[in-house]
């Protein structure tokens, strides 16, 4: 069922021109975005960009006040039913029976999914070892940590053999252990052929696991491309020196001529591609004369991305939905 | 298989699901009676004494005790209607639900779950207020068929408060929000009906009301089945009440239901 597929013309997410109201805020304006099967897509914003809404509408929770979509060549508002039985999602926030164990859980997911007994207990074991939960499989979700409750999240979410997953932020508030733990999970899911909708606030995340990224800004698509096109689009890293004087910034500045001089914040940003040996560089040439206040490492971010594709930074009044 | 075969598949699951929850926390089922059976040992032990006596011959002759009883029974079955809407709060405000609306689950599966689980969970408790009931001195005169039919009324009337609690549950906000808006239905109506004293004994407006509001042909059914008297007409009256709210309860249900989900 689950056979790799890199049968590109199959498409499993298709959406034109979604868009969504609420009250009198516009939250989706005419939104476009596909996936093909196999495909992982990732849609990249800020908080209050549409992608939960987004999430929402293709996984049949709300329906979009206009536009289309069709999930697995159905379509989401006239056959809900048939899409549903396609696809898993786990959303932002927890969506466990926090009064039952963890296996429990597992096997009520069987139930609704109308599997076969003996099929719904070799799934839930499988699962439970596959996530590490074996241990707590007879526990409830509240002696859970952060990430063991997102794990069982998934794996519930996997009892019905989904073709396509949509994983809202499935990595937001988890230590980087774990989700480097949830990365590798969700790298094992493509693997198997799984079709995933991801949606994420790191430009990072994004890079690591997706095959193409959707940004989405204020309701709209700014940009859509494979990680490597979208990064040709944002400045790169650099080491941002920021000194006592003009005098020092002066010296500098004639000692390292490839950086972008800042007179007003009496800053010197110079380029890093190479990291540690580039930064002992940056360090040997600009030698003792100029007196540095302040050194940082800047590695581009999803500011940069929206500052760059939008002309703004992430709003931080528009931190809502 | 068919849609109402998968339908009564997921309910069945559901219910199983509120169950467990019920097993696991067996605090909540006996917070649930609690009150009346404090209602109990206040009016026996305390007010009964004086209430009989007022009462006399509208007590039927009988014991305080064995007027009082049918009354503190319909109370536990409308003290269950709180856990009811605190559990589909509880669901509302989590993020289970719309887990299971990404599933091709069955839409009333849920709230069916909730409804059910509620008249088991009403049978349990009007039965351990019963036993209680009969350690301090109620004295019943009723047949197999007699009790048989209680817990028919127990049951239809469970059933009908359960989709009132269900609706409650669906438009509250918060859990607390969700318990007192139950208030009304455990402690207002049973006191403004004949469960601790009979209509006829109260001023006229509110004598009015008691006599045709729901709560009161149902406890009057409760104790005539009870007390061997003849049931009547109240019976059907009764039913037909709980028919009627069932039917307004599970309307309301099911537009609370697209209304939160929105």
């Amino acid at each position: 069922m689950n056979a790799p597929t890199k049968n590109a013309t199959r498409t499993a997410v298709s959406a034109n021109g979604l868009r969504k109201v609420y009250g009198d805020k516009l939250v989706l304006d005419g939104v476009d975005l596909s996936i093909g099967e196999g495909e992982v897509l990732a849609l990249l914003g800020p908080n209050g960009a549409g992608k939960t809404t987004t999430v929402k509408i293709l996984s049949t929770l709300i329906p979009a006040d206009a536009g289309t979509a069709s999930v697995m060549g159905h379509d989401v508002h006239r056959e809900p039913g048939a899409v549903r039985v396609q696809i898993g999602v786990t959303g932002q926030f927890s969506a466990v029976d926090n009064l039952l164990t963890g296996e429990e859980n597992l096997l009520l997911m069987g139930r609704l999914l109308h599997l076969p007994p003996a099929e719904r207990r070799s799934r839930a074991a499988g699962l439970l070892e596959r996530f590490d939960l074996l241990d707590a499989a007879k526990q409830l979700p509240a002696t859970y940590s952060g990430g063991m409750m997102r794990r069982l999240d998934i794996a519930m979410t996997l009892m019905g053999r989904p073709r396509l997953i949509f994983l809202d932020e499935p990595t937001t508030g988890l230590d980087p252990r774990s989700r480097h733990i949830m990365w590798q999970l969700i790298r094992d899911l493509v693997a198997e052929g799984t079709s995933i909708l991801l949606t994420t606030q790191y430009l990072q995340e994004a890079d690591q696991l997706a095959d193409r990224i959707t940004v989405l800004d204020r309701g709209r698509v700014v940009a859509d491309g494979t990680p490597d096109e979208l990064k040709r689009r944002i400045p790169g890293a650099h080491i941002r020196l920021r000194f006592a004087g003009v005098a020092s910034l002066d010296e500098a500045a004639r000692a390292l001529p490839e950086g972008a001089r800042d007179d007003g914040e009496l800053v010197l940003r110079v380029p890093n591609e190479g990291g540690i040996r580039s930064l002992r560089d940056v360090l040997a040439r600009l030698g003792d004369g100029a007196e540095v206040e302040d050194l940082s490492i800047h590695t581009p971010d999803l500011d940069d991305v929206f500052f760059a594709l939008t002309g703004h930074p992430t709003n931080p009044k528009e931190q809502d939905r | 298989m068919t849609t109402l075969a998968l339908a009564t598949q997921d309910s069945i699951t559901m219910l199983g699901r509120e169950l467990k929850h019920t097993l696991r926390y067996p605090l909540i089922l006996i917070a649930s009676i609690v009150s009346p059976i404090v209602m109990l040992l206040l009016f026996v032990y305390i007010l009964g004494g004086p209430i009989g006596a007022g009462l006399g011959g509208a007590g039927r002759g009988g014991q305080y005790v064995d007027f009082l009883v049918p009354g503190i029974l319909m109370m536990t079955v409308a003290a269950g209607c709180s856990t009811t809407a605190i559990n589909v709060c509880t669901d509302m405000t989590s993020g289970i639900v719309d887990r299971f609306r990404t599933m091709a689950v069955s839409r009333g599966a849920l709230l069916t779950g909730h409804v059910v689980g509620n008249v088991l969970r009403t049978l349990v408790t009007t039965a351990i207020v019963t036993g209680l009931a009969l350690v301090v001195g109620f004295r019943p005169d009723a047949s197999v068929t007699d009790w048989l039919a209680v817990a028919g009324i127990v049951a239809a009337f469970s059933f009908a408060l359960a989709w009132i609690a269900a609706a409650i549950g669906l438009g509250a906000k918060t859990v607390a929000g969700a318990n007192s808006a139950s208030l009304p239905i455990q402690f207002l109506l049973p006191f403004l009906s004949s469960a601790f004293v009979p209509a006829a004994s109260m001023p006229v407006g509110l004598r009015w009301f008691t006599e045709n509001q729901p709560f009161t042909p149902v406890v009057d059914t409760l104790r005539a089945l009870l007390t061997g008297a003849p049931v009547g007409n109240t019976g059907y009256v009764a039913l037909a009440w709980c028919a009627a709210i069932a039917l307004a309860g599970y309307l309301w249900a099911r537009a609370a239901f697209r209304r939160a989900i929105r």
